[in-house]
C-alpha cells in the first residue's frame, strides 16, 4: 500500500528526515516510536503533503508516486492524518466542516453528495460509537475543546472519512484511561484487511490495545530499529539510548 | 463552490456599459446645476430653496481629510450631476413604456423588473444613474398603506411627509459630502410604513451607475411609523472604467415608537482593476434616528466593492429603551481601501447598541474600522457591546481598529473586544488534509469569520452575499 524510499526532508535550513525507508502493506498496523524531535510529526506532515518542506526520495501510495500530489488529492485518495495538535477554526460549525469534508471526498470519487439528513444520521452513529456527545457537533470546530476531546474528534473524522491509510500522531497523548480505551476500540473496529495504520506514540499503553505488526524506532530522521510488538515492551524498560 | 464556477465569476461581471442615449445637466457644480436639477424634477419651491441653502453652505465647507484612505483631489467642476436615460425624461407610466434596453440591463444584473418574473417576496426600486426606473409590487404594498416609490415621486405625491422628515436626521449643514448631496441629490427611494403595519416583503433598491464622468447622489428616506416594521435592502453595481466615480448618497432612517427598521446593504460597486486604476469612491452618509421609545434600527452591510469605502452608518438612540445595531463585513482586496464603522449616540435611558465588525484585508489593501460610542449624561443604564475582528490574507495588507468612546454616565456599561488574525497556513493544511481544496478551505474559514454578520441578512440575499464575499477574495490565498 505505502512504500517510502530514501525519504529526506528539510525545512528552515534544518535536515529532519535523513533517508527513511518503510513499507506498509494493506491490513498492517505499524507503530513509530522515538525521541522528541526525531522527526515523527515531520514524517506525518510530509506523507500528507504539507507545504514548506524540501523533500527528496519517493513516497509511493498504491503504485502511484505521491511526492507532487496536492494535499487534498492525497486525502481524497484515502490518506488521513490525525493531528498531534488539531487546529481550531473559529466560526466553523463542526458538523458543517465534517459534511463538507465527506462530500469533498465523495465528489472526488464521483459519488453522490450526502444530503443533510443522511449525513446527520451517519455522524450521530459514529459519534455515539466513540461516546462523543452530540453537542460537540454543533460547536465551533475544536474551539474550546479539551485536549482529549480534540483527539477524539480526530478519530471521529477518521471513522467518518473511511481512509485506507491513517497516520495517528500521538493520538493517545492527553487521553484519559477510559478515552484511550474508547479510541483504541474505535481504531480496532475500523481496522480490516484493506486498510493500514501508522501509529506514532511514546507509550506502550496504546500498543497494548492496538497490536502493531511492526514497531519502528525513529531517531534523528532515520529508522534505526524495527521489530515485532515485543520491541515496545523492551523499549519501555530500556529507553532509546542503548540503541544508538 | 466549485473551482470552475469561481473562476468564471472572478472577473467583475457587472462591468458592462449600457449603450443608451442620455440626457445630462450641464457639467460642473454651480447654482445653475442645482436649479436645473430641481426644475427638471418639477420640484416645489421649498425644496429648491432647501437645495440652494445647502449649496450656499457647501461653499464655506472644506472636504474632510482625517480619513485613512487618501485620494487625488476630486475635480467637482468636471463632473455631471444629473444623468438620465433620454427615454425616461417623461416618466413612463408603466413598465411597458420603459426602454427595453433598461429592462435588459437589470435582467443582466439579475434584477427582473417585468411583472411576470418579479423576485418573489421582494419589491424592487431600480435606480439608473440619476433616476428611478421602476418600482415593482406597488399595488400589493398600497393595499397596506405602505408607500414605496422613488423620492422624486414622493416629493410630488407625499410632499408633507418628505418635508417633515427630509434632512431631519442628516441636516443639510452636516458635513461636506452630506451637504453636497443635499444640494444636488437626484433620486433614490422613499419608504413610509404606516402605524402598526409589518411590511409583508423585503423592500429593495438597486443602484446602477452607467454614465461616465457622472457622480451619483442618491437620497433615501425611510420612515417607520409607530409599531411598524420594515426590512430594506440595497444593492449596487457600476461598469468598469479607469476613472474614479463619486457616489455620495445620503440615507436617513426614522423609527418612531416601537418601530423597527432593518437596513441591509450589499455594496459591490466596481472596485478598480488589480493595479488600482478606476473604481468608485463610495462616500456615503447613513444615519438612523430611533426617535420613539422602544424603537430599533439595525444596519447590516456587506461592503465588497468600491476603490474607497468611507462610511459610518449610525444610530441616534433618542427614545428610551431604543436599540441600535451595526453588523458589518468590509472586504478589501488588491488596492481597495475602506475606512468604515459606525456611531452609536446614546441619548435616551436604557438604550442599547451592538457593533459587530468583520474586516477582511487581502492583496495590498487597507481596512480601517473606526467607530464612536457616545453615551450622554441622560442615557442612564445604557449599554454598548463592540466586537471588531480583522482577518489578514497575505503580508502586504493592513488592518486598523480605531474605537472612540465617550462615556459621560457612570451607570452605563461599554464592552469592547478586538482581534486580528491571519488566515493561518495550518488551518488551511488541516482543511486540505480532510479533502477540501484550497477554495473550499478558504471559503469555509472566511464564512466562519463572517457568519455572525451574514446571518443578519434576509435569507434571499445571504447566499448571494456569501458568494460575493468569496469572489472578492478570489486568488488572494495560495
Ligand atoms: N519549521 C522548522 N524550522 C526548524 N526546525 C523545525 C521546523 N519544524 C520542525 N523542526 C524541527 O525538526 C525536528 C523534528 O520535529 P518533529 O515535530 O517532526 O518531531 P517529533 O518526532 O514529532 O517530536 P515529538 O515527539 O516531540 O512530537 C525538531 O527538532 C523540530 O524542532
Ligand atoms: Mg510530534
Amino acid at each position: 500500500m505505502l512504500k517510502i524510499f530514501n525519504l529526506k526532508a528539510s525545512t528552515g535550513g534544518k535536515d529532519i528526515l535523513k533517508g527513511l525507508n518503510l513499507e506498509i502493506k494493506a491490513g498492517e498496523v505499524h507503530a513509530i516510536m522515538g525521541p522528541n524531535g526525531s522527526g515523527k510529526s515531520t514524517l506525518a506532515n510530509v506523507l500528507s503533503g504539507k507545504p514548506g518542506y524540501q523533500v527528496s526520495g519517493e513516497i509511493n501510495f498504491e503504485g502511484k508516486k505521491l511526492n507532487n500530489v496536492p494535499i487534498e488529492e492525497r486525502a481524497q485518495n484515502g490518506i488521513f492524518l490525525a493531528f498531534q495538535y488539531p487546529l481550531e477554526i473559529p466560526g466553523v460549525n463542526t458538523s458543517n466542516f465534517l459534511r463538507t469534508a465527506i462530500n469533498s471526498i465523495r465528489k472526488s470519487k464521483g459519488e453522490k453528495e450526502l444530503d443533510a439528513l443522511s449525513f446527520i444520521k451517519l455522524i450521530k452513529e459514529k459519534a455515539s460509537e466513540l461516546k462523543i456527545d452530540e453537542k460537540f457537533l454543533s460547536r465551533q470546530l475544536n474551539v474550546g475543546f479539551s485536549g482529549g476531546e480534540k483527539k477524539k474528534n480526530e478519530i471521529l473524522q477518521m471513522k467518518l472519512l473511511e481512509p485506507k491509510f491513517s497516520v495517528l500522531d500521538e493520538t493517545d497523548s492527553g487521553l484519559d484511561i477510559d478515552a484511550l480505551r474508547i479510541v483504541a476500540d474505535g481504531v480496532n473496529s475500523y481496522k480490516n484487511k484493506d486498510n493500514s495504520f501508522l501509529i506514532i506514540t511514546h507509550y506502550q499503553r496504546l500498543l497494548d490495545y492496538i497490536k502493531p505488526d511492526f514497531i519502528h524506532v525513529l531517531s534523528d530522521g532515520k529508522i534505526i530499529k524495527t521489530g515485532r510488538s515485543e520491541l515496545g515492551q523492551q523499549l519501555e524498560k530500556t529507553g532509546y539510548k542503548h540503541l544508538n | 463552490m466549485k473551482n470552475k464556477e469561481l473562476n468564471s465569476l472572478k472577473e467583475y461581471k457587472y462591468g458592462f456599459t449600457t449603450q443608451i442615449e442620455d440626457f445630462k445637466a450641464p457639467k460642473g457644480l454651480t447654482e445653475e446645476t442645482v436649479r436645473f436639477i430641481s426644475k427638471i424634477k418639477k420640484e416645489p419651491k421649498w425644496l429648491l430653496d432647501w437645495r440652494l441653502k445647502a449649496f450656499k453652505r457647501l461653499k464655506s465647507l472644506k472636504e474632510p481629510n482625517w480619513q485613512k484612505p487618501k485620494y487625488p483631489k476630486i475635480q467637482y467642476q468636471d463632473l455631471y450631476y444629473f444623468s438620465s436615460p433620454k427615454s425616461l425624461k417623461d416618466k413612463p407610466k408603466s413598465l411597458d413604456e420603459v426602454d427595453p434596453k433598461l429592462i435588459e440591463t437589470y435582467k443582466k444584473l439579475g434584477i427582473p423588473l417585468d411583472e411576470q418574473k418579479k423576485l418573489s417576496g421582494v419589491a424592487v426600486d431600480a435606480v439608473f444613474d440619476s433616476v428611478s426606473v421602476a418600482t415593482t409590487f406597488k399595488g400589493e404594498l398600497t393595499k397596506k398603506g405602505i408607500i414605496f416609490c422613488s423620492i422624486s415621486e414622493a416629493i410630488q405625491k407625499h410632499p408633507s411627509l418628505v418635508k417633515k422628515y427630509l434632512g431631519s436626521v442628516i441636516p443639510i449643514t452636516d458635513h461636506y459630502f452630506a451637504t453636497l448631496n443635499s444640494a444636488v441629490f437626484t433620486d433614490g427611494s422613499f419608504v413610509y410604513i404606516p402605524p402598526n403595519v409589518k411590511c409583508p416583503m423585503e423592500l429593495s433598491t438597486y443602484f446602477r451607475i452607467n454614465a461616465s464622468q457622472t457622480g451619483q447622489f442618491e437620497r433615501t428616506l425611510i420612515i417607520a411609523d409607530r409599531g411598524s416594521y420594515v426590512s430594506y435592502l440595497e444593492g449596487c453595481t457600476a461598469p468598469m472604467r479607469d476613472e474614479n466615480q463619486l457616489h455620495a448618497a445620503n440615507v436617513e432612517l426614522i423609527a418612531l415608537d416601537d418601530a423597527e427598521i432593518k437596513y441591509s446593504t450589499v455594496q459591490n460597486w466596481y472596485p478598480g482593476d488589480e493595479e488600482g486604476n478606476g473604481g468608485i469612491y463610495n462616500f456615503v452618509t447613513k444615519r438612523g434616528a430611533c426617535r420613539g421609545k422602544n424603537s430599533k434600527i439595525s444596519w447590516t452591510q456587506v461592503e465588497t466593492g468600491s476603490a474607497i469605502t468611507w462610511k459610518y452608518p449610525s444610530c441616534i438612540l433618542q427614545g428610551d429603551n431604543s436599540v441600535g445595531e451595526f453588523y458589518s463585513i468590509a472586504i478589501t482586496n488588491n488596492h481597495q481601501k475602506a475606512d468604515t464603522g459606525t456611531k452609536m449616540i446614546h441619548l435616551g435611558k436604557n438604550t442599547k447598541s451592538k457593533i459587530i465588525s468583520k474586516g477582511i484585508s487581502a492583496g495590498s489593501a487597507d481596512n480601517t474600522y473606526r467607530g464612536l460610542v457616545d453615551i450622554s449624561r441622560k442615557a442612564l443604564n445604557s449599554r454598548n457591546y463592540t466586537q471588531c475582528d480583522s482577518l489578514l490574507m497575505g503580508n502586504s495588507c493592513g488592518a486598523h481598529t480605531i474605537p472612540y468612546i465617550k462615556n459621560k454616565n457612570a451607570s452605563s456599561v461599554i464592552e469592547h473586544e478586538a482581534t486580528t488574525s491571519k488566515i493561518n497556513e495550518d488551518q488551511l493544511f488541516y482543511c486540505n488534509q480532510r479533502g477540501l481544496n484550497q477554495e473550499e478551505a478558504v471559503s469555509l474559514i472566511v464564512n466562519g469569520f463572517c457568519k455572525e454578520v451574514l446571518q443578519q441578512l434576509p435569507m434571499e440575499f445571504a447566499v448571494e452575499a456569501q458568494k460575493l464575499v468569496l469572489i472578492s477574495l478570489e486568488g488572494s490565498v495560495g
